[in-house]
């Protein structure tokens, strides 16, 4: 079902902002052999349609089961072919890039251990690494961190650029230090404020209350203090070609990679970006999602760009709570599912191919007979980037990282 | 529409100002459309005479020397990466001696709430550069009066824009302003048209410099070839506009004809380094036909004798008639104004003084509804003037122009930022809080009563009055005032 309309936490509205959540060290083993990596995750927060993202185009029941909302290789908006199977969202240029040039993998039908539909549940799991929800209260990145020895401390003296976060998202929480850092912004006006000039705006210019009201359809977000508006989820994104989105998505990434790109910078981080939750009018080609793929495309573009020399050594992974359903539902748009993609973009990777052991999408190869088959384990994506990039060894990685994964080993060849 | 005289002079100084500072209003009440004009055969106009400003060939020199610099560093630092990796592996002990010495003195400094000075404590040359252009950019706004003629500067500047963020064009951006924009603001606009196409900054950022002719002499040694990125953005932004008379095979020709059209490679030259130089190894040679007229090849020439063509082009003057009445006058201009003002670009051969002349002398330009949202930029400009001040420091500025979604010199495409007021109306909201931090430091300065009379004079509606003096306190008051519709339609 869809989220609920609730008031925002802190937390949340911290990840709404984009906001950069970052190791106070160096990965010292990783450093001692000459190598300087970065790693960044970004959470899609809501559960990004992996078969919108990257299509299995070279399957015959793909285009029956989507009908008009298919990608295809030859449609009005052409998608983007990856290899004689896979094709690319056509909003995803700079990621189409990045593979050609083998700094992009994907890796698809790939899903964490958690088998249900709800949200909170699963990006609980998503982010704390553990077999169930609600166990724990640190992040799997941040026990990663803790099991790495740690080098110097990084941005002693940048205080103004990095405040200790009060309250900082499961998937870094934990013994480990961690800094967080949000986009400088300007405090909001107060509600009085903006109740007056809506009401001077009813009275004389309509198209302006338009605008302001839908503000204040979301002020819960502007009072929670200096932070950015994320697009409302289950609503279609403000009106516009989604310039804001856009804008917002890249200055975030933009500015976490150039913290990260810097002698001093912190090496590891996260962010997360919002409203995946594609239920209604989903859009995936030239719609909604389009737009956010778009703006995901361009955040990728800004690290690299920001990254600069350090891209050869970054590897940035893409993850969302689950998938969604394999059929379009009937607002034309998906549910919550299962299986979904991860995407990893960065100079580091041996990248350029899709990563999936394929299950297929005729009615009866589907999960619970609605979901793409979960058929990779999300887990073993991530334990091999961060074995084979930033050197957690593997007892840490099947013990304390991910408790209870070791069946699910770490992909060995992500790396170059 | 029967104004009085005052409301006109308001009118005058929103629609083809910069807004009204203390008693602009006033100033021009006798003959507000004669004050424009007059403003534009003032001595100097929509120029920038500030002898500390650089050239773009000095600031060119200056970023290369800069980079050079900061590479000479990198390459010092990876050496010394080199050579910590080619040593023995460290003993634990080794490694924790290593260790300690660079994170002790800095975990002091943050606990002794010291931050000692950085290298790259200071922006770099380019940045510094820029910073010092957009200093003088929004001085000459904030003290120009009424500011048609800076107006005109930003509407041209947003027409031939270039782009800060590409490569080298930081450091170029305000003096290519400078002296491809403003020095032919009021002139003509051949001349305005080529001194754009072959400044530096607009060659970087086009791409045009290293586009060479595949049967030039370099063409043929390099195997490198024809980059139409210019070629395509003068047909299609620059002069004709898109989907009028020119054809793909017309975007190539040119682009062969302005092959050559270059850049004085700083490293080879320190002394024109950065400068425009016409290189006849990269051109292309022979004739070439651009829009139905064959053009013999004679080096440079030949590119000149094409723009001065597309400067007369009958599509040029509807597309720039089309794009000034838009920027200035409505969103959907009256067709009856744009007529006029190509008719007047054709008539006087380009003369952009006439151009603009005509726009405030014609009736319908008066005549619009004030329904066009003012460009982030403008606005912000706007309120500064209200309020009466100049900021000592250029970078809140800077970031609020960032905030509001118009960078300054960083447009999203080689298209500019948006002459449709549409395109703005999202970022109401945005603009709502830079008033209101503005309104928060400044409050103390102003009497809000008095503001209404200084910004908006006999355009304040009854409600706007009552909802500013109503305010719960001075900054709220301001703020509103600062968001009033009156203040933010021009």
């Amino acid at each position: 079902m869809a989220m609920n309309v609730h008031a925002p936490s802190r937390r949340e509205l911290l990840l709404a902002s984009g906001a950069l959540f970052a190791w106070a060290y160096l990965p010292k083993v990783a450093r001692a052999e000459g190598r300087d990596p970065r790693f960044l995750t970004i959470v899609l927060r809501g559960a990004l349609d992996g078969l919108a993202a990257v299509a299995p185009v070279g399957d015959p029941d793909w285009a029956r089961l989507r009908g008009d909302k298919a990608l295809l290789l030859d449609g009005a908006n052409p998608a983007l072919k990856l290899d004689g199977f896979f094709a690319l969202n056509p909003a995803m240029p700079e990621l189409h890039r990045l593979y050609r040039a083998g700094q992009a993998t994907i890796v698809h039908a790939a899903a964490t251990p958690y088998r249900e539909r709800s949200h909170f549940d699963g990006q609980d799991m998503l982010e704390s690494g553990l077999t169930k929800p609600g166990a724990t209260d640190t992040g799997w990145l941040n026990r990663a961190l803790a099991a790495l020895e740690p080098g110097g401390r990084v941005e002693p003296n940048k205080r103004q650029a990095f405040a200790v976060g009060p309250v900082t998202p499961l998937i870094v929480r934990g013994a480990a230090p961690v800094m967080s850092w949000t986009p400088a912004r300007l405090p909001p006006a107060t509600d009085d404020t903006l109740m007056r000039l809506a009401d001077l705006y009813r009275h004389t210019d309509p198209p302006l209350a338009r605008v302001l009201e839908e503000r204040m359809g979301l002020a819960a977000i502007a009072k929670a203090g200096g932070v950015a508006m994320a697009p409302e989820k289950g609503k279609p994104p403000p009106q516009g070609p989604g310039a804001q989105v856009r804008a917002y998505f890249a200055e975030a990434a933009g500015a976490a990679a150039k913290f990260m790109a810097r002698p001093d910078g912190p090496r590891v981080g996260a962010l997360a970006f919002d409203g995946w939750d594609t239920h209604q009018d989903e859009g995936a080609v030239g719609g909604r999602l389009a737009l956010l793929l778009g703006a995901l495309d361009g955040a990728l573009a800004a690290i690299e760009k920001e990254m600069g020399p350090a891209w050869r050594e970054t590897i940035v992974t893409v993850v969302t709570e689950f998938g969604r359903t394999a059929r379009i539902n009937g607002t034309e748009g998906t549910d919550h599912g299962t299986a979904t993609v991860a995407l990893l973009a960065g100079g580091a990777l041996k990248g350029g191919r899709v990563v999936a052991d394929w299950p297929g999408v005729k009615d009866a190869s589907l999960y619970e007979g609605r979901d793409l088959k979960p058929t990779t384990d999300l887990r073993a994506v991530l334990k091999g980037v961060l074995k084979d990039h930033l050197r957690v060894p593997d007892a840490a990685l099947a013990t304390k990282v991910f408790p209870d994964s070791v069946a699910a080993r770490p992909m060995a060849g992500l790396v170059a | 529409m029967a104004r009085d005289p005052k409301a006109e002079a308001a009118l005058a100084v929103h629609r083809f100002g910069f807004g009204p500072r203390l008693g602009s209003i006033a100033a021009i009440a006798s003959d507000p459309r004669g004050a424009l004009i007059a403003e534009l055969d003032r001595p100097g106009a929509g120029r920038i005479s500030d002898p500390d400003l650089l050239t773009s060939g000095e600031a060119a020199r200056g970023a290369f020397n800069f980079r050079q610099e900061r590479k000479a560093r990198r390459l010092a630092e990876r050496a010394q990466r080199e050579a910590a990796k080619n040593a023995p592996p460290p003993t634990p002990e080794r490694q924790a001696a290593m260790a300690a010495p660079p994170a002790e003195p800095r975990m002091e400094a943050k606990a002794g709430e010291v931050a000692p000075s950085k290298p790259n404590a200071l922006p770099g040359f380019p940045q510094q550069v820029y910073l010092e252009e957009a200093k003088a950019r929004i001085d000459a706004a904030l003290g120009a009066d009424p500011g048609f003629a800076e107006r005109l500067v930003w509407f041209w500047s947003n027409h031939f824009c270039v782009s800060a963020d590409k490569g080298p064009v930081r450091a170029l951006a305000g003096a290519y302003e400078r002296e491809a924009i403003r020095a032919h603001v009021l002139g003509r606009f051949a001349d305005m048209l080529v001194a754009v196409e072959s400044h530096p900054a607009m060659l970087i950022y086009l791409d045009n410099a290293r586009s060479i002719g595949p049967d030039s002499i370099a063409g043929r040694n390099q195997h490198r070839g024809l980059n139409e990125n210019l070629a395509r953005e003068i047909l299609e932004l620059h002069t004709l506009g898109v989907r009028t008379v020119y054809s793909q095979a017309d975007v190539t020709s040119f682009a062969k004809v302005i092959t050559g059209w270059s850049i004085v490679p700083p490293r080879q030259d320190p002394e024109r380094g950065g400068e425009f130089t016409f290189n006849p190894r990269m051109h292309e040679p022979g004739a070439q036909a651009v829009i139905g007229r064959t053009y013999p090849d004679g080096g440079i020439e030949q590119g000149r004798a094409v723009l001065a063509d597309l400067a007369r082009h009958p599509a040029t003057a509807r597309h720039v008639a089309g794009k000034l009445a838009r920027a200035f006058v409505a969103d959907a201009p009256p067709p009856a104004l744009v007529d006029r003002l190509a008719k007047r670009f054709l008539d006087t051969d380009g003369n952009l003084k006439e151009l603009a002349r005509t726009l405030v002398s014609a009736p319908e330009a008066w005549a619009a509804p004030r329904s066009k949202l003012k460009a982030p930029a403008t606005w912000f400009v706007a309120a500064l003037r209200a309020i009466g001040i100049t900021p000592p420091d250029i970078r809140p500025v800077i970031q609020a122009q960032n905030m509001l979604g118009e960078p300054l010199w960083r447009p999203p495409a080689p298209k500019g930022f948006s002459d449709d007021s549409a395109a703005w109306m999202d970022g109401i909201s945005e603009r709502v809080d830079v008033a209101n931090q503005l309104a928060g430091r400044v409050a103390a300065l102003v009497d809000p009563e008095a503001a209404i009379d200084t910004a908006l004079g006999p355009l304040a509606s009854a409600e706007t009055r009552q909802t500013i003096t109503r305010a719960a306190s001075r900054p709220q008051a301001l703020a509103l005032l600062l968001m009033a519709p009156e203040f933010q339609r021009s």
